[in-house]
């Protein structure tokens, strides 16, 4: 994990080490000032000597004015480095999801993929900046004050070492206690904030049901068991800062101790007492610097590996090197396909299909929920790909194709389909960048999609919003439709896409096809009769087999489920279109 | 509904990628948190308060002692050294008494600071827990219309992000101010009395510290407010992206969406290089200010102490302890610069949390209740158990009687506007009469206003104009919890709950035995899928139900408000995603519940709608037509032809 992330860094390499050269360079400042403090102290005050006090008063100028210039290096190439790196990370993830085949977008869900790409790329680029500019510096500065107190005098420094190695082990002891308990409560805590996402959305069935009083105590009990799980894992760590302080006292009351002695028997100087108690703060200070980057680390750390899974997973379904460049015709055909969304799971969503399709036809799909009539469509196009057996488009294995090429012949109405922010005509033009206005204007004349178009204030102009929320669903439906036209495919699949539409409407627009465009292969799944009668012949799918094949008048006469479906829908028990365009 | 989700829409829409809002009144704000801790934890605080105090001032006789120890111990012993080499004797019997002293207050401090920080997470959680248990309580109560026109996304980053926000300024930065505060005041106390010229001193150079933080920060918080929309704009386009993955994968669209992103993603990089460019300046800026500054004390400090050290009083020991304080006072300047920031983020996440509390909650004037009722000697009285029939008891204040008035679930509306806005009605003069025990049927297109009207009847929302009766009771008098339970509703959009299958079906009563739940599944046809269920009734369902499907989820809200056994019902069905013989079983789930009871239908199927006892037709929010299937046939307008459209298209198409 950590060498993906880390290839990222790219251009970013001088920046990531010349900031830590940079803190190094601010903590060797830091550190001379005491000792030069100690000479004045020493050679200019006892020494009586004025001329020492300036020129060493001087010298730390010069220093300070360095140390400055370092950590504004720091700063500068750390903040480079670490906005880069994030910067990289996300074109990383983004561009490999734009390789990702339907089975790869399923296995990591859209707000799993929205995650990676904002929380956890921000929890990365925090910890990265923290790492280049603090876990040198805080090292840095343990060390080197430990060396020159050590230099200083080895005996009194000797009481600092022991002092960090009490302190680590006791850090390490409650941080892994800890850890153990704050993920538990972060769990619950999660837990709480889904119950308030629970009521939020279901409110109304809160309010109608007068639940508001139960729901009420519901949560409290839930918000209490969370405070009490909070105060006992914070009770692990509350005593840290306390033993800290704690211990910084004695090392100052030893070192006290045993440095007046040293300097009534001569062997210590006033000035370096005081330059040794000012290292151990640093000393101390650090090492408490040391353990709040080894939390942040260890919390960046799943981020960083939920953001390797994204850059490391390979697109299950690519082109072929010497991939076929042009679709000879809109034929489509089925051989022997089983077909399963997980290679591991027992049961085969589609099982022993065989189809052959000529190029031309208008073909209906019909079966109930959960048939697999979108699994069976998805196949052609390589949203997804076989588990066993072939699909031909034009005769070939749909495999042997370029995917672009594939998918700009065989154009799909996805059930789920989505509009983007921008103009109608920014979103007509997903199926042809370079189509004119007249030939949007066609397109959505054959999707009925002028007439609420026209009707809008700015007709074509329209912004439509994110997800595209200000048009109606069968406005919606209809746009898809005339975008899915826009790329004048050999083949054209609409996925359930005029569920919203009303009757007349959708008959129009089939009326549209066959007349505008005969040459095309259609296929069209539908979940009313209606909508698939007219086909040239029907697929009736029932449990992932095909049931009946047919014509409507054919699978009237023998297909048992088609002819249910059809009574059900028509004569008196039918299905009234109420649902009409507004 | 498409009226509602449009303003949801456009209100998402436009908040994301603007940059935090400015706070008003950050002074009030604080005061209202303080108030809010206060008020909860008015004992834990004055201890913390005094914990602080304690231990500032343990923290100042220690760096004190460096003083005392060279000037008061060491010099004098150096002293006695010199002046007779020989016969020196070094006593160190005074220096462990004043250790022992200093040892004292030190153990106070330490103490002082467990305890501090112990009674910090009390108070911590605690003001959370109140805040989070107000939030959610105040939420419950807020009218329909606030989930309207707020993000559900928005309303739940209240919860976490504000609420985590507030948790970091009460733990952690308002302790730090209050101990640099006292700090600050008690080194500058502790330094006047050491050196007033050096004292002078180290106040220029922290004006000048000051300065340049404020320079720093303002330029960074122009570039975080870049950074900031910046970050709007990048995320809004990855939601987008990712969201309509598959189409992009469709449409060949890899290339186009690539460089959209590495545009967006190059100008938040450029904005948050900068912005972490200047605030991180801002650290060495100080630190080397502060040495600056300790450098400067230390030359003037020497010279003093060098040229007249007796005369001055000013001694080494003392030219020690200054530069310690020196250091120390720094220190919580630049703490409390930093922290000025973390506070202010704090406090427009309170703004938000407050900006909930402040909202008004529905209000509900109605004084009618429902209550269990029987017949007794003729008479409509209360009673204390479940009898199968209600009755409205109505207090008359004027002659301060009871009358108490059967329930029978007739409906009228009369002459109803209604919009979402006082700008834009959805519904016009709507007026319609549903006698006890009528079917009554809406039929329109979708944004005819059909859900709307339901939801008038339980004044999800209230009217604009015109009066709604229910048992020839004006609605606004009956109380919104008895008028709500006397309504059964399934409505358009299915939710359930995380828990059991049962506890979801109880959730229409929630005192109902297993039997009773077993009884109101069989009656909604939702028994034989449960019983197949890996735990049947016990089945744990999670993230609303996602692991049943569509259909299931339908028949268990039927089920849901089968058990309630209310008197009317209001059923908004969605059965467009569900296939036809699905739709069958629901449907027969329904027609049980139905059977008796006062009932509003929002439907598409025919076999619903025709054997109602009146059906209204609806267009942009107008009654076009009502009246039974066969008069509105016969009629040859509207319904007819919605009616018969399908059937000629089924014959020509």
């Amino acid at each position: 994990m950590l060498s993906t992330l880390l290839k990222q860094i790219k251009q970013y390499t001088l920046p990531s080490i010349v900031t830590p050269i940079c803190m190094i360079g601010e903590v060797i400042c830091e550190m001379v000032i005491p000792i030069l403090m100690a000479r004045i102290v020493d050679k200019g005050i006892y020494g009586n000597n004025m001329g020492v006090i300036y020129s060493t008063g001087a010298l730390m100028v010069v220093i300070a004015i360095l140390g400055l210039l370092a950590g504004l290096g720091g700063a500068y190439y750390g903040s480079m480095a670490s906005t880069g790196f994030a910067k990289n990370l996300r074109k990383a993830m983004f561009d490999n999801i734009q390789t990702f085949s339907f089975a790869n977008i399923d296995k990591f869900s859209t707000s799993g993929l929205v995650t990676r790409l904002t929380t956890d790329v921000t929890n990365i680029q925090n910890a990265y900046m923290m790492t280049l500019r603090m876990a040198m510096r805080a090292p840095a500065s343990l060390v080197i004050a430990m060396v020159a107190a050590m230099m200083i005098n080895a005996k009194v420094a000797s009481i600092y070492l022991v002092a960090v190695i009490f302190l680590s082990v006791l850090m390490v002891y409650i941080m892994n206690k800890a850890t153990k308990y704050f993920k538990q409560v972060f769990e619950k805590y999660d837990e709480l904030n889904e119950s308030v996402q629970e009521n939020v959305s279901a409110i109304r069935v809160v309010k109608a049901y007068v639940r508001e009083d139960y729901e009420d105590n519901k949560f409290k009990k839930a918000a209490l068991n969370i405070y009490n799980m909070f105060v006992k894992a914070e009770m692990n760590i509350v005593y840290i800062s306390p033993v800290m302080t704690g211990t910084i006292y004695i090392c100052i009351l030893l070192v006290s101790w045993v440095g007046a002695h040293m300097i009534v028997a001569g062997s210590l100087t006033t000035g370096e007492l005081m330059s040794l108690l000012t290292y151990c703060m640093t000393i101390l200070m650090n090492l408490m610097m040391l353990g709040m980057i080894f939390v942040m680390l260890t919390m960046a750390s799943a981020s960083g590996k939920r953001i390797a899974e994204v850059i490391e997973e390979k697109a299950s379904i690519t082109s072929k090197p010497d991939a076929i460049r042009s679709v000879a015709d809109g034929s489509i055909s089925f051989e022997h396909v089983d077909f399963a969304y997980n290679q591991t799971s027992e049961e085969p969503v589609l099982k022993d299909i065989n189809l052959e399709i000529k190029s031309g036809e208008t073909i209906g799909i019909i079966g109930g929920t959960g048939s697999a009539k979108s699994s069976l469509v998805n196949l052609i196009s390589r949203l997804y790909d076989v588990t066993k057996g072939t699909v031909k488009v034009g005769g070939v294995d749909v495999r042997d194709y370029d995917l672009e090429v594939l998918r700009d012949q065989v154009s799909v109405v996805l059930q789920k389909n989505v509009l983007f922010s921008g103009s109608i005509l920014d979103n007509l033009r997903w199926g042809d960048k370079n189509a004119t206005e007249e030939e949007c204007k066609r397109a959505c004349r054959m999707a009925c999609a002028d007439e609420f178009i026209e009707k809008m204030p700015e007709g074509y102009n329209t912004q439509i919003e994110q997800g595209g929320t200000n048009v109606s669903g069968g406005q919606r439906q209809r746009l898809c439709i005339a975008r899915a036209l826009l790329k004048k495919p050999k083949i054209l699949i609409l996925d359930d896409s005029t569920s919203a539409v009303d009757t007349s409407t959708d008959a129009k627009i089939r009326k549209a096809f066959a007349e505008e465009i005969p040459g095309t292969t259609k296929l069209i799944i539908a979940q009313r009769i209606s909508s698939v009668q007219g086909c040239d012949r029907i697929i009736v799918m029932e449990d992932g087999k095909v049931n009946g094949f047919g014509t409507h008048e054919e699978l009237l006469q023998n297909n048992d489920i088609y002819r249910e479906v059809y009574e059900s829908q028509t004569g008196a028990s039918g299905d009234a279109d109420f649902d009409s365009a507004s | 509904m498409a009226e509602v989700k449009e303003i949801k829409g456009r209100n998402g829409g436009n908040r994301r990628g603007m940059p935090r809002p400015k706070v008003e009144n950050p002074g009030k704000l604080f005061k209202r948190i303080m108030g809010y801790v206060f008020k909860f934890y008015p004992i834990h605080m004055i201890v913390v308060m005094v914990c602080i105090f304690v231990t500032v001032f343990s923290s100042v006789q220690g760096t004190l002692f460096t003083k005392t120890l060279i000037d008061g111990y060491i010099q004098p012993m150096l002293d006695a050294k010199i002046a007779d080499p020989a016969g020196f004797v070094p006593d160190y019997g005074p220096l462990l008494g004043a250790m022992a002293r200093v040892a004292v207050f030190y153990a106070l401090g330490i103490i002082a600071a467990y305890v501090q920080s112990r009674t910090m997470i009390f108070i911590n959680q605690g003001t959370l827990k109140r805040l989070r248990e107000e939030l959610f309580t105040h939420m419950e109560s807020l009218p329909i219309k606030y989930f309207d026109t707020h993000a559900h996304g928005d309303i739940m980053s209240i919860y976490t992000n504000d609420i985590d926000t507030l948790r970091q300024m009460i733990s952690q930065s308002i302790p730090q101010l209050l101990n640099s505060a006292i700090t600050i005041v008690s080194v500058l106390a502790s330094m006047i009395v050491l050196s007033i010229p050096l004292t002078a001193v180290t106040l220029v150079m922290v004006g000048v510290m000051l300065f340049c933080s404020a320079k720093a920060t303002k330029a960074s918080g122009k570039n975080f407010v870049a950074q900031q929309k910046n970050i709007g704009a990048l995320n809004g386009y990855i939601e987008e992206m990712m969201t309509g993955q598959k189409v992009v994968k469709v449409f060949n669209h890899e290339q186009e969406s690539i460089e959209q992103f590495d545009k967006l993603n190059e100008e938040l990089c450029e904005s948050a290089f900068k912005a972490n460019a200047y605030s991180g300046a801002l650290g060495p800026i100080n630190a080397q200010l502060g040495n600056t500054s300790y450098v400067i004390c230390a030359m003037i400090g020497g010279a003093i102490a060098l040229s007249n050290s007796v005369a001055v009083g000013f001694t080494v020991g003392a030219l020690a302890s200054f530069l310690t304080f020196n250091k120390s006072f720094s220190m919580p300047i630049n703490q409390v610069s930093m922290q000025f920031n973390s506070i202010i983020m704090a406090l427009a996440g309170a703004e938000r949390i407050f900006k909930l509390l402040d909202e008004q909650p529905e209000t509900d004037d109605g004084y009618v209740m429902l209550v269990d009722a029987e017949e007794k000697n003729g008479q409509v009285v209360e009673a204390d158990h479940h009898t199968g029939h209600w009755a409205w008891k109505h207090y008359h204040k004027a002659t301060d009687t009871t009358t108490y008035q059967p329930m029978e679930g007739d409906v009228t509306f009369n002459g109803v506007d209604f919009g979402y806005t006082d700008e834009k009605m959805v519904l016009h003069d709507i007026v319609l009469h549903a006698l006890p025990g009528q079917k009554i049927a809406f039929v329109g297109s979708t944004g005819a206003g059909k859900t709307t009207i339901t939801n008038l009847i339980n004044r999800f929302y209230d009217i604009q104009d015109g009066k709604i009766r229910y048992d020839n009771i004006n609605i606004n008098k009956i109380k919104k919890a008895d008028l709500r339970r006397s309504l059964g509703i399934v409505l358009q959009d299915t939710h359930l709950f995380t828990g059991t299958v049962r506890d979801n079906i109880r959730y229409g009563k929630l005192g109902a035995t297993d039997e009773e739940v077993i009884a109101a599944a069989k009656l909604a046809n939702a028994h034989s899928f449960i019983k197949r269920l890996p735990e049947g009734y016990d089945t744990m369902l999670t993230g609303d139900g996602a692991n049943l499907s569509q259909g299931q989820r339908q028949l268990l809200a039927i089920a849901r408000a089968a058990i309630a056994d209310p008197p009317v019902l209001i059923l908004d069905e969605a059965t467009s995603s569900i296939d036809t013989r699905t739709e069958k079983i629901v449907q027969d789930g329904m027609d049980k519940l139905m059977k008796g009871r006062t009932t509003f239908v929002i439907a598409h199927r025919l076999s619903t709608v025709r054997n109602s006892d009146c059906i209204i037709v609806l267009e942009q929010g107008r009654i076009v037509e009502q009246g039974t299937h066969d008069e509105l046939i016969a009629k040859k307008q509207r319904y007819y032809h919605l009616y018969t459209g399908m059937k000629d298209e089924s014959v020509t198409a």
